[in-house]
């Protein structure tokens, strides 16, 4: 949706970080994206190049764990598995899911110099 | 700036009456660093010059024979984690002073400026509303509220496509709040990236149009998921369509079975009364054991 300003935000952190933690150059960095995070993964990793260019973290690699998403199935009462928002219980069909995981948006680690 | 839907920085303006406000994107708070750790990093090399040899100037301060000094950092933090500072601080002066803040999403052209003229006409005498807009461009819809003599100011995203909670803090500052009052912020048009950025909001507030088709709770699913309140909004116009309320309801609910649905229609008041209804009640929940709430009782 936003993903080059999400990679903007990402590169505010990383010199937020630089400065607290003193480092110069960022040669790797994990990021943790739930598929219901609403982050289209591809248009991320395109950004991510553009943005980094000619900052600290220019030519790092990107590394992405894209974590399940979970909801709770009321009538089941068990965490199930969903891909989308809309999905239904794999179960029993039912659309009164609570999603629980999938929603990630995080900075996982940093592999500086 | 953004490839995919043109977010970007450093283009936003505010303005509100006749005061231009150009932002370059520093925060409100203005937290500078100062003091700089002169920090001089040496690759390789142990010879300074002096026939020393030193072996602990990397970032590790330690060198380890046969290891990089390459760190590894565990951050686990929020993309998005300072625009959250930013709305948590603007939560915080709602809670302080009473203030109920909707922010209304919907895509471009579902009638939300003319749904806001309404309830601010409907809502004005007891509650003094104010409304932040957010438009890409023009002061066309703070113009449009103003005239209902409500206090407004229009924020311009330039090329972004959402309000974030920085610039509503900016806002915030030109508006002349009342303690125990409303305030309406009424997103940029569009059903995607708002979702993701809370502006310190009691509840997000989806604006339907029956003229959008049923389908886009669940082509839209984010949105709608993170909506308190859905606005079904130009229901005058459902003789001449095939809409079906009924469907569009359910793939809301699909989306979030705890999702309240209203029909309203700004054009011949239908509904009108019931949203305004449950704008008090959400208002009444925001003001109590508030100082402005027990006063007015």
């Amino acid at each position: 949706m936003h993903e080059m300003s999400i990679c903007e935000s990402i590169l505010g952190l990383l010199q937020e970080q630089a400065q607290a933690q003193n480092f110069s150059k960022v040669e790797r960095i994990c990021l943790e994206i739930g598929p219901l995070s609403g982050v289209e993964v591809e248009a991320l990793k395109f950004g991510f190049d553009v943005v980094m260019r000619g900052t600290l973290a220019e030519g790092a690699r990107l590394d992405i764990i894209e974590p399940e998403g979970t909801a709770w199935c009321m009538p089941c009462g068990q965490t199930v598995k969903i891909e989308q928002r809309f999905d239904a219980c794999p179960e029993c069909g039912s659309h009164q899911l609570q999603v629980t995981g999938g929603g990630e948006l995080r900075v996982k680690e940093l592999e500086v110099n | 700036m953004c490839t995919v839907c043109g977010c970007g920085e450093g283009e936003v303006r505010i303005h509100g009456g006749d005061h231009h406000h150009h932002d370059t994107g520093h925060g409100h708070d203005h937290h500078h660093e100062h003091g700089h750790s002169h920090h001089h990093h040496h690759d390789h090399g142990h010879g300074h010059g002096d026939g020393a040899q030193h072996y602990g100037e990397g970032p590790a301060g330690v060198s380890v024979p046969g290891m990089s000094q390459t760190r590894l950092i565990q951050l686990e933090q929020d993309i998005l984690s300072k625009n959250n500072a930013y709305a948590a601080e603007n939560r915080q002066l709602f809670a302080e002073r009473g203030i109920l803040a909707l922010n209304l999403v919907s895509s471009p052209g579902s009638g939300k400026t003319t749904l806001l003229v309404k309830t601010i006409e409907m809502l004005a005498e007891r509650f003094k509303p104010c409304v932040i807009e957010g438009d890409q461009q023009t002061s066309a819809d703070a113009d449009r509220i103003r005239a209902t003599e409500a206090p407004a100011v229009q924020v311009n995203t330039g090329k972004g496509c959402h309000l974030d909670g920085h610039m509503v803090g900016h806002a915030l500052e030109q508006l002349p709040l009342v303690d125990g009052g409303i305030l309406f912020i009424e997103n940029v048009g569009n059903l995607v990236c708002p979702a993701a950025f809370d502006l310190g909001e009691a509840h997000k507030v989806a604006i339907l149009s029956v003229t959008e088709g049923e389908d886009k709770p669940l082509k839209y699913p984010d949105m709608f998921a993170a909506s308190d309140l859905v606005l079904l909004n130009k229901t005058d116009l459902l003789p001449h369509l095939d809409f079906d309320m009924d469907v569009a309801i359910a793939n809301a609910r699909k989306v979030n079975p705890q999702v309240k649905v209203l029909r309203v229609s700004a054009r011949s008041g239908e509904g009108m009364e019931a949203w305004c209804a449950w704008i008090e009640a959400a208002r009444a929940m925001q003001l109590a054991g508030h100082p402005a709430g027990e006063a007015a009782q």
